[in-house]
């Protein structure tokens, strides 16, 4: 009965969440007939995968040394290194760039360091800055997901693993390589797929025209050529090539069926002598490499606080509700689909991945062209956004959900079952405390994400409704550069805060 | 009494048949060479498992559409019966409700069960607090609260050594009287089913053979059986 | 959980008027934010026309006419303000706006009389530079014969970026791809918009940036800063005019009208240059804000006309892809 409810639903949400990404394109006008490329078009192409390619490689190869360390070292600010992990991703785009530069730009730290050291200067604009940004941006993604997987192995199989003197390389095999087996092509799927829909960064560290992704020519189809029909074709074209990584992922993951422990506490062991230098060099070189764009983002803002515009805080608090809204929907969205994913089902991870190479601008100007004969968009501002910003951080609450409903039901499912637990009960007393730390992460996630996002309010919002972000914009298009850092660290802040709070009840309320 | 009519049951490759009747009361250790499908003959009267054809019965209601819970069934199963994230107290309570909505008297009958199974006082831990031993008693403290009238027993005491396994079937043994239990217990220890189960169903072959008189069984073992046994 | 409602539909409910007439203005976001000339002219004009100015907000002067594309003639809004002159060709394509019917010429450099649109405001784009720059270009070619480093916009997503393709291509003409060649090593990065490009070059990651020849006014005006100056191009500077229309299914077009004549009047052009930094169409009788005084005046206006830019386009952003491919 519950069961079929689930299944239900669940595909009732996946229906809803295809539907919402498909039917824009056809708002715009998609045509099939004679799909073909452009010589520029192809180009774009070209450098969109590519670059995508590099930035996920890179970012979970150095993710995996990085998650090692931490799941094997215990060290004073380990928590808050492990939750600052979460801040870079929720940088807004143009933040981020402008703080990477006054650490690798230029006329950055490590150009005056490295000119006081007599070499001459270094420029990172081109497919180097380009991918080091998106590396900044998504490792500490990869290093999060990773960092689950060990910490998903339970202590028992290390336990046995010690009681037979494996060496570290044993570990490595037996225990850890089927883990990052599993764990691998999903974090770098969705690196991936992040990554080929980037346009502000890839356009403005790229260096130049070069760098013209697929997201940039849909950008201009839409606001200056307004041809419609393009960027719907080239929106389906990115949707393509989402589905195709997603079942490149799903054939090289293998799940690593380690089953279950008794939440018996202890993690990998820590190996002495050079696997500790090696521990210690990767997570200095990560914690530097993250804090210090961080540092420079907070630098810049610090100067304007006081000069902060009164209308910061209304936009704020509309950022907040916001968030705080589209975490609600995304989240439960998430856990249905986690669910029933962990059925054994696969079109719930389809549903919930491609979101990730909608174009937020192809969307909005689908749902506008949609809804605008029969509503004033300006009275859809609110659930539009709601909705917009739970589907597309539906793929963050998605991917960090599923593994663990999945060993959740494999574990207690048939326990779940003998007792009749279903519906509310094991809502209650099975599914959200087990799910705890997950969701909290989830919700943290996709809260900073929703805040952070404007890709679509802009579209829909009246006057005087403005969001942090878009406020932050203002203050840029204002030559208000100095106030504008100072408000972009608000909503930093504040993105990173909510962050916080969900990650650290999720964390708590699982260790109670 | 226990029905299990024409039960055709298949998994891939794998077959296996069961036709024959238990009563209550009875207590029946379901034996056999590792794979022959003991685990999912149990797992298909728990409801756990559709079968191919055929109806598993109790007192002439056929259990074969009713999901596992509503049937009249406890499983124990070989590991994983206790939550780890709830105390031993709500591990029992979700045998009574689901949605741990107790009474006074519900918390009073979990006091008493875990008193039964000597574990006084433990209610408040985690199962990661207990023994393996204990984690074998606080699971048969469900049982017991939940008294159906049918429990099944998938090898939950392989891992306790002799001494621990011996008290545990004599703690089925009275749970089992006091409800008035028909059980049926996966075992694949010839010396737990003459101490325990006066039947025995020998599984091999793609059947599962209707209960016979265990020490007839072990004294004149069918050819699968002796392999088995090793005699 | 009430509250948070209740909180949301404070925060988020568009203040209620009843029975005055609603004058609906689409436009650019940075014109109706708190910082542009938005907030001043709405107090002004709403004080004579009895009416309810509601001014909408797109992204920038490109997605303006995407956005009143996408609504088409089912638009709310009257008026279009913010339009550049280099997109009114197609702007006026669409048919969804009406002749503007006002008299009366403006201070405009060049000659600038188009039926439909109508300029509020004006300036020429430049690349500004710190004041401190030693001997700055005077023109594209010694601009690329140096190391200076330079950022610029994206024309395929700005508009700066699309006057900047035509003045190239406005003052070298069939050379434009020669220039373009020799700036190829010092454009450090191409952005998406005005914003970005000048918050790197603010940053330092850059010599020079475009801009106008009006944005050191607004160091010098708002901040007391000289350290700012526009770099003086032989060979002119191309303009950037900003247009307002009327249109045609306007559900208000009476105070369009209005509207459209107080954008002439001394009250509204004396609030743009220190709000939108940028020149006025028509001079007001106290002149300009000191500092304006301090602006460079290039020689040579460039600006092609509302065709003449829009045949331009296509090819003069293929010469600008391929030499910045390379």
């Amino acid at each position: 009965m519950a069961e079929r409810a689930l299944s239900l639903t669940a595909a009732g949400l996946a229906a809803a969440v295809i539907l919402l990404l498909l039917t824009p394109l056809g708002a715009l006008g998609l045509s099939l007939r004679g799909f073909s490329l452009s010589g520029a078009e192809l180009a774009a192409l070209r450098f969109t995968l590519w670059q995508a390619a590099l930035s996920a490689g890179i970012s979970v190869i150095l993710a995996v040394p990085v998650a090692r360390a931490l799941a094997r070292r215990r060290f004073f600010g380990r928590g808050a290194l492990i939750a600052t992990l979460g801040a870079p991703f929720i940088l807004p785009g143009i933040v981020a760039v402008l703080g990477l530069l006054s650490v690798f730009g230029r006329a950055g730290w490590v150009n005056a360091l490295w000119g006081a050291l007599g070499f001459s200067p270094f420029s990172i604009y081109g497919l180097s800055g380009v991918v080091l940004a998106h590396v900044f941006f998504n490792m500490p993604l990869a290093v999060r997901m990773i960092l689950h997987g060990w910490q998903a192995i339970p202590a028992e199989r290390f336990r046995l693993a010690a009681s037979l003197g494996f060496s570290p390389s044993a570990i490595r095999r037996h225990i850890e390589g089927p883990m990052l087996r599993e764990v691998l092509p999903g974090a770098a799927l969705v690196i991936f797929v992040i990554c080929l829909t980037s346009f502000v960064v890839a356009l403005t560290l790229g260096g130049g025209p070069r760098a013209t992704t697929i997201e940039l020519a849909i950008y201009q189809a839409l606001r200056f050529d307004f041809n419609l029909p393009t960027a719907a074709r080239l929106a389906l074209l990115q949707f393509g090539l989402c589905a195709i990584a997603y079942v490149v992922a799903t054939r090289i993951s293998l799940p690593s069926g380690f089953g279950v422990g008794a939440d018996r506490q202890g993690g990998p062991p820590a190996p002495t002598g050079w696997h500790r230098i090696a521990d210690v060099l990767a997570i200095t070189f990560a914690a530097m490499f993250l804090a210090l764009p961080l540092l420079a983002v907070v630098l810049n803002g610090l100067p304007g606080m006081l000069a902060l515009p009164s209308q910061v805080w209304a936009a704020a608090l509309r950022s907040i509700l916001i968030a705080l809204g589209s975490t609600g929907l995304s989240v439960a969205v998430g856990l249905v689909l986690a669910m029933a994913a962990a059925r054994g089902r696969g079109w719930p991870a389809l549903a919930a991945t491609l979101p990730l190479a909608a174009s937020s601008l192809v969307l909005g100007t689908g749902l506008f062209l949609i809804l605008q004969p029969y509503f004033r968009p300006a009275s859809l501002a609110l659930p539009v956004t709601f909705i917009i910003n739970a589907t597309l951080s539906l793929p963050f609450a998605f991917r960090i959900l599923a593994p663990e409903a999945c060993s959740l039901y494999v574990d207690y499912n048939r326990l779940s079952a003998s007792l009749g637990l279903t519906g509310w009960g094991r809502l209650r007393w099975v599914v959200l405390p087990r799910l705890a730390r997950p969701l909290g992460f989830a919700a943290g996630l996709v809260a900073a994400l929703s805040m952070g996002d404007l890709g679509v309010i802009a579209l829909f919002a009246g006057e005087g409704e403005a969001t942090l972000p878009l406020l932050v914009q203002r203050l840029m298009g204002a030559y208000r550069m100095e106030v504008a850092a100072s408000a972009a660290l608000l909503l930093v802040s504040l993105s990173f805060a909510l962050f916080w709070a969900f990650d650290h009840w999720g964390r708590r309320y699982a260790a109670s | 009494m226990l029905h299990l009519d024409r039960l055709t049951i298949t998994q891939g490759d794998f077959r296996l048949t069961a036709d024959w009747q238990a009563a209550k009361g009875a207590r029946i250790a379901v034996i056999g060479p590792s794979g022959a499908g003991k685990s999912t003959l149990l797992s298909v009267i728990g409801g756990f498992f559709a079968a191919h054809s055929g109806r598993v019965l109790w007192d002439g209601t056929d259990l074969t559409p009713m999901g596992a819970a509503a049937r009249p069934i406890t499983t124990v199963f070989q590991d994983q019966n206790l939550f780890p994230h709830l105390t031993i107290a709500q591990n029992l309570g979700l045998g009574i409700s689901p949605d741990l909505r107790l009474t006074k008297g519900d918390h009073a009958a979990i006091g008493a069960a875990l008193d039964r199974v000597g574990l006084s006082g433990m209610g408040p831990r985690k199962p990661a607090q207990l023994s393996g031993g204990q984690q074998s008693r606080a699971a048969l403290a469900r049982a017991l609260l939940r008294a159906r009238p049918i429990l099944l027993l998938d090898e939950p005491f392989a891992a306790l050594g002799p001494a621990l396994k011996s008290e545990m079937l004599g703690l089925v043994s009275t749970l089992a009287e006091e409800t008035d239990a028909c059980v049926l217990m996966v075992t694949h220890d010839p010396q737990d089913a003459l101490s325990f189960a006066p039947l025995t169903c020998l599984v091999a072959g793609g059947v599962a053979h209707a209960p016979q008189s265990t020490p007839d069984l072990l004294q004149n073992p069918p050819p699968e059986l002796a392999a088995y046994l090793g005699n | 959980m009430k509250y948070l409602t209740l909180a949301a539909l404070a925060v988020f409910a568009p203040a209620a008027h009843a029975e005055t007439p609603v004058l609906n203005v689409l436009t650019y976001d940075s014109f109706t934010s708190e910082w542009g000339p938005g907030p001043a002219i709405e107090t002004a004009f709403e004080a004579i026309c009895g009416c309810d100015l509601v001014f909408s907000a797109v992204g920038d002067g490109a997605e303006l006419l995407a956005r009143l594309q996408l609504e088409g003639a089912r638009s709310d809004a009257s008026v279009v303000l913010g339009l550049d002159s280099n997109m009114t060709a197609r702007a006026s394509a669409t048919g969804l706006f009406a002749p503007h019917g006002q008299e009366g010429a403006n201070d405009l450099p060049v000659t600038f009389d188009d039926p439909i649109f109508l300029p509020y405001d004006w300036g020429y784009f430049a690349f500004v530079h710190d004041s401190k720059l030693p001997d700055p270009p005077k023109s594209f070619e010694e601009l690329a014969a140096s190391d200076l480093k330079i950022v610029i916009q994206d024309p395929r997503s700005s508009t700066p970026g699309l006057g900047l393709l035509l003045w190239v291509k406005s003052a070298y003409g069939a050379r434009a791809p020669e220039i373009w060649a020799g700036l190829a090593d010092n454009i450090v990065t191409v952005t998406p918009g005005w914003s970005e490009a000048y918050g790197m070059f603010t940053a330092g990651e850059a010599d020079m940036v475009l801009s106008y020849t009006t944005s050191p006014a607004y160091h010098l005006i708002a901040e007391g800063d000289n350290s700012k100056s526009a770099a003086l191009f032989e060979e002119g500077h191309y303009m950037q005019v900003e247009v307002a229309g009327k249109l045609a299914a306007a559900p208000e077009p009476g105070l369009a009208d209005q509207f459209l004549t107080f954008m002439g009047t001394e009250t509204f052009q004396s609030i743009i240059p220190t709000t939108n930094w940028m020149y006025p169409a028509h001079m007001p009788a106290a002149g300009l804000p000191d500092g304006f005084d301090q602006m460079i005046t290039p020689q040579k206006a460039l600006l092609m006309t509302a065709d003449e830019a829009h045949a331009a386009r296509t090819q003069a952003l293929d010469e600008w892809l391929s030499a910045l491919s390379r």
